[in-house]
């Protein structure tokens, strides 16, 4: 693998650009692998990544359906925060965006991981206690967050109307070190690095069965041929339902659209991520100028990765409300994707009931903050066949046990 | 220079000129004009400068796929960035403003950028400012940021001053496009006596037919389109709307058509833009075509410009790019711009024609007209900086190594086949097939989006479908890249995207890179991701990725195709819904008395209710502490309207309302009411409230405030979904009662005074009866419930008297100091009584008996909603946090959601805990902090001290005790 580096670039420069090669490879398979991944996404590919990094075991292939980055981590707002209230998810988000912030370096690719801060707003009385709470919590957590007054709101977002009339911002619980990063740049950093240590990573290539053998499974059946494997990890998010019926058990996730939409690009407007629960909507600036705004999920399962105008049209009014200068842009784009949802809106990176199958999944409307904390539980998970200390709260049996980790209390829209 | 010709513009009135100023510079068009006619009528070639190298930007188009005349347009709160010029109508006065340049448009700084190209190429970012990393933070990513965007932002605190208006409406077949295919399938319907809606985005009608001056059916088709908008204006089931875009198509026929309405009417007393959210039957995208550019070396200089582009400024507004205006093509229909450009006395040095050899009667007639075709030619490079000066030409199948020849020209028109606008058709999933031989993308009959019937609900027609009327026409050829072998240098300046600065070698470089599926391209270069979404971009650009991979272009495929077709503003999505009633805003039947005394509000859900109601000199505390003495001393008022009330009536009620609550609620006495709690499938408690039987076979369930909504949705939910054979029906009648609790121990007294035609004695009317009646000769059902631990009557009347009772309690209640009470009153007493909130109790993770409710929780019954929930071995663990009231040793109030600390850490490296605040308050009636919160094993602790994080950062200590802190012995609300 050539390093990337501004020295790089200047030499190529040289050259009309003729010495960089593939940032992966794309091989054909093998008939066997250690172990094999299910799903190229962000958290797909982490898994992938810490398998070789942190467990040398190399000999994996991550194989994909479409092109590798095409799900939801191709798809969503990027807000990236760990100032969440359960220990659990804390610990497990906290991971995820320490190791972002070294990530470029790490990778060797820059992913743009930006610091900028995230701001997520109280709006009522209910709210400012609720943030309270969090930012109580996160201190015995160690997770740096603040709850701010709403002068300090608006010197840092002088877009914002903090005066309502209908929910006139009361405060809003701050973490500095929350902020975006580049979605692709994820997906394709980690998969240059996972095809560097030798991995296979397989597009265009879908899983259709999983074959087991005495509860063990063996194999599993694609769209080009049967692969073999000692290990599977399952990592699928909104088509996690399909992979574990193949995999002969089921999984109390549901599939429903959520919806992100840009205006056109403006010069720099808002250096933060604001974050409006009680309204419904949230929005950052991009790099590119745009801002980008999500709110939240359709109330109806569905697989089309396009949602209902209702939530575009609820987000952007109270949006609207909350940056009164959004009603003179643009929409430039909407879309959405398919997000899969735990009964206690808490993902699931655990075990199975077919032997040395693994699954990773539920991470719903707010995963790509958490790609590489999740990555590094579920590489862990699947090397040793058993839970460390971020994952073993996360086990898909602790529906049936009542071990709930609902962070819907926290966050109404939970991104 | 002005480019205005002497005659001619169909569409302008010379009558009528218009005044405007672009970059504070006085200029002059017609009515009729678009801005970008009137911008290139007074000769303002260059209006705008790129994204990312800053380089100089013409018009390229003349409609919506515009990539690059993009302005600021109006002022302070008028004011809006990237408005494309090719679809900005002229008014005198407008004012228009340049973007994306530093300090001018004529000199730009940034323009460095472009001398570095070489280090830029696509997706540099990703490759360097990696290390060291505090640079990125602190160095590389501000620059990167600052140098973001396209247009100024509106001004931070902009309040638009437009208004914005949404229509909803309904109709057998919606048109989108009002061309010669649009109005034929709009007359047809019409005809056949369906409800039309007939759409053109442009203020006049007819397409590319009344430019290039046809005939349909068998007359001139400016006059054809003058009679068919006539007719379909004149028939009843017709809706024809101008200025009108579809912009999105979603499933099962919803379609959202943006009109704009006042856009070249500022300040009219006239919605600005109004969105039309239709229920259509049928969608026929009569979308047209649009005219794809051609890949060469310096295509993105000022004066470059579509052919079909040129055609149009000169046939619709009289203006030509320039005085001698070459043209370059892959096909016949390029040459029809010539021709119009030579009518009009403007010099065409040449049509330089990539096939061999040109044969088509359009051909022909140019030639018969003097003009020059130069075939097998391609140009190899433009001249000029901000405009054209010439170009150099090489032959079409070379490596532009050599040039044949230089040509001298202010204008270039260029022409690579057309694309169809098969925007509507995809957006819900409809799928295309490649078209061969005019290389395009068509809508694939076989592959329609589906509507709720599996049947296909969109068609395309005429141009959009890729039929044209290119009879007598030569074949064109297909042209990618020009000349067909260019070397890298020319490549490197060959734009594909002249917004984002996308060329064909960062295309190719994506490719080598294996970024080789159409999405990576895209985003790894930013391919057709600017303001015009591709519109001119994308087929290029992935025919020269197709290329690249030796793969051919159906294999490659298209990007996904989003709503909106061209953007909307987002103040037309909010519509008229902004300011106080953005969402809807619920008020009690006494809204305006509360806010006539003052009240601070409290949002709940979508109500507002009074937080309090603090007198002149008051804080917010102050106000809550006087409320609550008045109540507990005398007697208060609390609008307590928002209480969530819902009937529950049929044979099966009680069987219902048994599964529904963890109490057994069926054996109920009529004129009881009982407390109750709803727990959802997991055991967790969702919500609670007093139940009333009114008869054998109805219950009033009142429920919280902000769980009203939810309660009863659940409710349906099961009836509709489980429970579908049980005869029961819920009704949520939360507003057709005003509900005012009279609290305190002069209650009684207030409402004798009042004057109740029922006995409210204690004997005859004890706590937790209910009974109807005339209270003031008001019809009324009073409860005599209790959430503060007084003597309290909750009393519903009609919401429409709600105001008169208040008001009869009011001056009764005077003699007594009554008073109103707002939300928090309401809170602290209760915490003061021990009694749980939903929400600050429960959070969704708590079950009754961590509240110490396990009597609410009936042994008896076989099964209700939640009891397998709460069976669950975590849910029976011994460990579990429980309900305690919390006094702290020094008195102060504890903070909000402080967490008990314990020490030690687990596996991740957090504190331990063993405890939590769930309510604090400072307590009037006790003078000092009360909390409740949830203890591990709490009950069995009583009299423990346990330290809790203070809000200083450290602890503070904190006695376990009984959460109920006043009138244990309930001697108060019993009386
Ligand atoms: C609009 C939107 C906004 C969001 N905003 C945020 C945000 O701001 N912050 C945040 O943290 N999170 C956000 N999220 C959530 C986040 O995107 C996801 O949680 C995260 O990206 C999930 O990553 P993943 O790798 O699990 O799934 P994906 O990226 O969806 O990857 C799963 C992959 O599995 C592949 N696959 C599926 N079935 C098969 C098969 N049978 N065979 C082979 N491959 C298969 C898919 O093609 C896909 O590539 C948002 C999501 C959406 C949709």
């Amino acid at each position: 693998m050539t390093r990337y580096s501004a020295f790089a670039i200047a030499r190529e420069a040289m050259r009309q650009h003729t010495g960089w090669q593939k940032a992966w490879a794309s091989p054909e398979p093998k008939a066997h692998y250690d172990v094999v991944i299910v799903g190229a996404g962000g958290h797909g590919l982490a898994t992938a990544y810490y398998l070789g990094k942190n467990f040398g075991i190399t000999n994996v292939a991550i194989i994909e359906k479409g092109w590798l980055g095409g799900g939801n981590t191709g798809r969503n707002t990027t807000i990236i925060r760990s100032n969440y209230l359960q220990d659990p998810s804390a610990a497990i988000y906290e991971k995820a965006r320490s190791l972002y912030e070294t990530m470029s370096q790490d990778l060797n690719y820059n992913v743009m991981f930006s610091p900028r801060g995230v701001m997520m707003l109280a709006q009522t009385e209910h709210e400012v206690r609720g943030y309270k709470r969090t930012e109580m919590a996160n201190k015995l957590q160690g997770v740096e967050t603040r709850f701010i007054g709403p002068a300090e709101v608006k010197r840092l977002v002088p877009i914002m109307n903090i005066e309502g009339p209908r929910y006139p911002v009361l405060g809003a619980l701050w973490q500095a070190r929350g902020g975006t990063a580049r979605h692709d740049a994820v997906a394709w950093g980690y998969a240059r690095a996972c095809s560097a240590m030798g991995m296979h990573v397989i597009q265009n290539c879908e899983v259709i069965g999983v074959e087991s053998v005495g509860g063990q499974v063996s194999a599993v059946a694609t769209t080009k041929g049967t692969i073999g494997c000692n290990k599977l990890g399952i990592v699928v998010a909104g088509h996690s339902g399909h992979l574990a019926n193949m995999a002969g058990f089921r999984l109390p996730i549901e599939s429903v659209a959520l919806q992100a939409m840009v205006s056109e690009p403006i010069k720099p407007a808002m250096d933060v991520v604001v974050m409006a629960n009680t309204v419904h909507g949230y929005m950052s600036q991009s790099d590119k100028g745009e801002m980008v705004i999500g709110g939240g999920a359709d109330h109806f399962n569905n697989y089309t990765q396009r949602g209902s105008w209702q939530h575009i049209e609820e987000t952007v009014r109270a949006l609207i409300e909350t940056f009164p200068m959004l009603s003179r842009l643009k929409m430039l784009r909407q879309w959405g994707g398919i997000v899969d949802m735990t009964g206690d809106r808490s993902p699931i990176i655990s075990k199975t009931p077919l032997g040395n199958t693994f699954i990773n999944c539920g991470w719903g409307t707010g995963g790509f903050k958490a790609i590489p904390g999740s990555g590094w539980a579920m590489a862990e998970l699947i090397a040793k066949g058993e839970p460390g200390s971020l994952a073993r709260d996360f086990s898909m049996f602790r529906f049936r046990e009542g071990r709930f980790i609902d962070e819907s209390v926290a966050a109404g829209v939970a991104h | 220079m002005s480019h205005r010709l002497g005659t001619g513009g169909r569409l302008i009135d010379r009558a009528r000129p218009m005044d405007f100023t672009f970059n504070g510079k006085s200029m002059r068009g017609y009515a009729g004009d678009s801005l970008g006619a009137a911008l290139l009528g007074a000769g303002q070639v260059l209006v705008g400068r790129s994204f990312k190298y800053h380089r100089p930007r013409g018009i390229v188009a003349s409609g919506a796929e515009e990539p690059n005349a993009l302005v600021g347009l109006g002022e302070g709160q008028r004011f809006e960035p990237n408005q494309r010029v090719t679809t900005t109508e002229l008014f005198s006065g407008l004012k228009a403003v340049s973007q994306n340049h530093w300090p001018s448009l004529e000199f730009d700084v940034g323009a460095v950028n472009a001398k570095l190209w070489r280090f830029f190429p696509a997706g540099f970012y990703y490759k360097t400012f990696i290390s060291p990393r505090p640079l990125w933070k602190h160095v590389y990513e501000p620059i990167i940021r600052r140098s973001a965007g396209l247009g100024k932002a509106p001004d931070a605190e902009t309040r638009d001053a437009d208004r914005y208006e949404q229509l909803y409406a309904y109709c057998d077949v919606i048109v989108a496009g009002g061309g010669v295919a649009g109005l034929k399938a709009a007359r047809q319907a019409a005809d056949e006596g369906k409800r039309v809606i007939l759409t053109e985005q442009n203020p006049h009608f007819g397409g590319r037919a009344v430019v290039d001056g046809i005939e349909v059916e068998g007359q001139a088709a400016e006059d054809w389109v003058k009679a068919q908008v006539a007719a379909l204006q004149a028939m009843p089931n017709v809706t024809v709307l101008d200025r009108t875009m579809v912009s999105g198509v979603y499933d099962h026929g919803y379609v959202l058509a943006y009109q704009r309405v006042a856009d070249h009417t500022p300040g009219a007393e006239k919605p600005r833009h109004r969105l039309w959210r239709v229920r259509a039957g049928q969608v026929i995208s009569a979308t047209g075509a649009i005219e794809r550019p051609l890949s060469f070396a310096g295509n993105d200089i000022p004066g470059v410009m579509l052919a079909s582009a040129i055609r149009d400024f000169v046939v619709n507004y009289a203006v030509s790019p320039g005085k001698k205006v070459a043209i370059v093509t892959n096909n016949d229909d390029a040459y029809r711009t010539a021709l119009a450009l030579h009518a009009v006395g403007v010099t065409v040095p040449a049509v330089i024609d990539a096939r061999k050899e040109v044969t088509g009667d359009l051909p022909a007639k140019a030639r018969a007209a003097g003009i020059r075709v130069i075939e097998d030619c391609a140009v190899r490079y433009v001249e000029g900086g901000k405009s054209v000066t010439g170009v150099q030409l090489c032959r079409f199948n070379s490596d532009g190594g050599a040039v044949i020849e230089t040509l001298a020209c202010d204008a270039l028109g260029m022409s690579g086949g057309w694309s169809p606008v098969v925007h509507l058709w995809s957006h819900c999933g409809g799928k295309l097939t490649w078209d061969e031989g005019r290389a395009l993308f068509r809508p694939d009959a076989n592959r329609p989006p589906l509507g709720h019937d599996g049947q296909g609900f969109v068609t395309c027609v005429g141009a959009s479908n890729g039929e044209f009327d290119d009879e007598g026409e030569a074949a064109m050829l297909p042209v990618w890249l020009m000349p067909a072998q260019a070397s890298y240098e020319l490549r490197a300046k060959a734009w594909l995207d002249p917004q984002n600065d996308v060329k064909v070698s960062d295309v190719q470089l994506a490719a080598k890179e294996g970024y080789a599926s159409v999405e990576h391209t895209k985003r790894y270069t930013t391919l057709g991701m600017a303001t015009d979404q591709g519109k001119l971009s994308n087929i290029n650009g992935l025919a020269i990725l197709s290329d690249a991979l030796g793969q051919p272009i159906p294999q490659t495929g298209t990007t996904t195709f989003r709503p909106p077709y061209t953007p909307i503003s987002i103040g037309a999505i909010g519509g008229e819904a902004r300011g106080g009633i953005f969402q809807p805003l619920r008020k009690t039947p006494i809204y305006d008395w509360h806010m006539a005394q003052g009240a601070y509000w409290e949002p709940v859900g979508h109500w507002r209710r009074p937080y309090c109601y603090p007198k002149t000199g008051e804080t917010h505390g102050d106000a809550v502490k006087r409320e609550i003495n008045q109540v507990r001393k005398s007697v208060g008022l609390l609008d307590a309207s928002t209480l969530g009330k819902i009937i529950v009536k049929g044979p099966d009620a009680g069987r219902f309302m048994d599964m529904l609550y963890t109490n057994m609620m069926s054996n109920l006495k009529v004129g009881k009411c009982r407390y109750g709690l709803m727990c959802n499938e997991n055991g967790f408690l969702s919500d609670d409230g007093v139940v009333a039987r009114l008869s054998e076979d109805t219950f009033l369930c009142h429920t919280t405030s902000g769980g009203a909504d939810r309660i009863h949705g659940w409710m349906e939910d099961w009836l509709q979904c489980e429970w579908w054979d049980w005869k029961v029906h819920v009704v949520n009648l939360t507003e057709q009662y005003a509900q005012i609790a009279v609290v305190g121990p002069n209650a009684r007294k207030v409402i004798e005074k009042v004057g109740a035609d029922f006995d409210l004695s204690a004997e005859s009317f004890p706590f937790m009866d209910w009974k109807e009646g005339k209270i003031g000769g008001i019809e009324a059902r009073a409860f005599r419930i209790s959430f503060s631990g007084e003597l309290s009557y909750e009393i519903a009347v009609p919401a429409s008297k709600g105001q008169a009772f208040w008001d009869k309690l009011m001056a009764a209640g005077a003699e007594f100091g009554v008073m109103p009470y707002g939300t928090e009153a309401l809170h602290v007493m209760r915490a003061e009584k021990g009694f749980i909130m939903i929400g600050d109790e429960t959070d969704g993770t708590v079950i009754p008996q961590d509240l110490g409710l396990n009597w609410a929780i009936s042994k008896k019954k076989e099964d209700f909603l939640g009891k397998r929930g709460m069976e669950r071995e975590a849910m029976v663990s011994p460990d579990r946090w429980q309900l305690v009231g919390l006094e702290t040793l020094d008195g102060s109030v504890l903070p909000d959601g402080a967490l008990a600390p314990l020490p030690g850490k687990n596996d991740n490296g957090q504190q331990e805990t063993q405890g939590r605040v769930t309510s604090t308050y400072f307590s009037p009636t006790l003078g000092k902090g009360i909390a409740m919160g949830i203890v591990h094993n709490g009950p069995k602790r009583m009299g423990e001290v346990i330290q809790f994080q203070s809000a200083a950062g450290g602890t503070v200590a904190a006695r376990i005790v009984d959460p109920c802190f006043y009138d244990k012995a309930g001697e108060k609300q019993n009386v």
